[in-house]
């Protein structure tokens, strides 16, 4: 792996630029792999990264059916945060934070990770009781929370309106200082990067078509770049996680539907931190490029297409200016939709599977790019070991049937 | 957004509905005698196919009356739309 340092950077510019290396091989498939990731997103590409660098097994291959970072690791707003409401969820999503925390170094890139605050708002007394609930929850977690009166919330985020008239009033907040924002696609780069420098094959362009299995057992996955045999599979699908486990006859209670996020034209920085609403439903950063990036909600049907509707956004935008009267005339430029596997209790399933050898990380729905590294952390931990790591344990698929929920609508901030 | 058409009002705009998931999923006959595994199964397992779903929704700011839907879920297109008790296309002779 060609590093990043200052030395190299000279060299490099010195020389015109023309250098610098791939990120990755272009790997072709080889016929047989210790272990198969199917899907090259963020958290397929951490689990890989963390089989080989936590757990020494570095013959694996991720399959990507498109390419890397074109999925949702390239469609989400990029909000990380670990303020979740029980003890299961806050100790894995303040691991991941954690990681984060030090993921530059580790990955050797410049995620652009920036922790400049979570503010969630809360508009009725109903908000504000749960939000103070959580704040305390957190706390006895060991993880940072806040609660900010009106008037601190104003002077956390200047352009906030918080008069009492305004329709749905700002009767205070939760805020986590240490959340903040990271560059997406540089998420997915540098974890294929790091990977590949580990002996990892980044394969994309090939789609998975079918599971192999003998004896309850995989065996291997038919794609459409040829068989390809491993005792260990280990799927990370997002949206198409059902699609893929029903090739291994795995019902499982996700629902796949559009989630859409937009960006304005680039203006000066004028939003300083990250602003989430449950009751209006809007949340708002601003990117280092002076786009605001705004997240929408998800369409209420089942769908795989990619795009969502427009009175979707349009109820975004109401909402927006509703909290920002200032952002009125500001152009919308891009729009766009992922498509998000949703959970019933929204948590994710972190799991083994009735079929020995395949392995399951899906369920993030609309919050999973928080998670990356802590997802492929456990979720390597459960591929190599066969069991779960203490940190997922919790987030199996059989909590279904035991009615062990771990109910996060409160936490994860999008109505599902 | 999607044109519905309701069996009872007519072709309405989407956001006059409600959706209701994944249709023709039948309560238990008797769910004292489920296992928690086929309770699972009825409460929270769900199909999510990539094509062909059949769905239903309920004319929540119309008539107020639910019905079924099939629809494809990666074009969008509806391609019935039949009252409750009727069977699904696939299953007419």
């Amino acid at each position: 792996m060609q590093r990043f340092s200052f030395a190299n950077l000279v060299r490099n510019s010195l020389s015109g630029h023309a250098h610098w290396k791939p990120f990755w091989r272009d790997a072709a498939p080889k016929q047989k792999y210790d272990a198969i990731i199917v899907g090259g997103g963020g958290h397929g590409l951490a689990t890989a990264y963390y089989l080989a660098k936590n757990h020494g097994i570095t013959n694996v291959a991720v399959l990507e059916k498109g390419w890397i970072g074109g999925g949702n690791t390239g469609r989400n707003t990029t909000i990380i945060r670990s303020n979740y409401l029980w003890n299961e969820s806050g100790a894995l999503y303040e691991h991941s934070l954690k990681l984060w925390e030090g993921l530059n170094e580790d990955l050797n890139i410049n995620l652009m990770f920036s922790q400049r605050g979570v503010i969630n708002l809360a508009h009725n007394q109903a908000d504000v009781r749960e939000s103070i609930r959580r704040v305390e929850a957190n706390r006895l977690n060991g993880i940072d929370g806040e609660w900010l009166t009106p008037e601190q919330v104003k002077e956390f985020c200047p352009i906030i309106d918080i008069s009492r008239t305004a329709r749905y009033p700002v009767l205070g907040a939760t805020l986590q200082r240490r959340g903040g924002t990271a560059r997406h696609d540089t998420v997915a780069w540098g974890f294929a990067r790091a990977a590949d420098n580990l002996g990892v094959d980044i394969i994309q362009n090939c789609e998975v078509t079918g599971i192999l299995r003998e004896g309850g057992r995989v065996t291997g996955v038919r794609t459409t770049r040829g068989t390809i045999m491993a005792e260990k599979i280990g799927v990370v699908a997002a949206g198409h996680t059902s699609v893929v486990a029903a090739m291994a006859d795995i019902r499982l209670p996700l629902q796949s539907h559009p989630l859409q996020a937009l960006v304005s034209e680039p203006i000066k920085p004028i939003h300083p931190c990250v602003v989430m609403s449950n009751a209006v439903h809007v949340y708002l950063s601003q990117s280092d490029k002076g786009e605001l990036v705004i997240g929408a909600g998800i369409d209420t049907f089942n769908s795989y297409s990619q795009r969502g509707s427009f009175h979707v956004i349009e109820h975004q935008m109401a909402a927006l200016i509703e909290l920002f009267p200032i952002f009125s005339r500001v152009r919308m430029l891009r729009t766009w939709g992922g498509i998000v596997d949703v959970c019933p209790d929204a948590s994710p399933i972190v799991s083994k599977t009735p079929v020995k050898g395949l392995f399951l990380n899906c369920g993030w729905g609309t919050g999973g790019f928080k998670a990356t590294p802590g997802s492929g952390w456990v979720f390597a931990h459960t591929i190599a070991t066969g069991e779960p790591h203490p940190l997922n344990a919790a987030f199996a698929l059989d909590r279904f049937s035991s009615g062990a929920l771990i109910d996060e609508h409160g936490a994860a901030a999008v109505a599902h | 957004m999607l044109q519905i058409d309701c069996p009872w009002c007519g072709m309405r705009e989407e956001m006059e509905f409600s959706y209701g998931g994944q249709a023709h999923v039948a309560y238990p006959k008797d769910p004292h005698a489920v296992s928690d595994e086929d309770w699972a199964q009825y409460l929270f397992m769900r199909d999510n196919p990539k094509g062909l779903f059949l769905e239903r929704w309920v004319h929540s700011q119309g008539c107020r009356r639910w019905f079924n839907v099939e629809r494809h879920t990666v074009t969008h297109e509806i391609t019935a739309v039949y009252k409750p008790g009727e069977p699904p296309p696939a299953a007419k002779p």
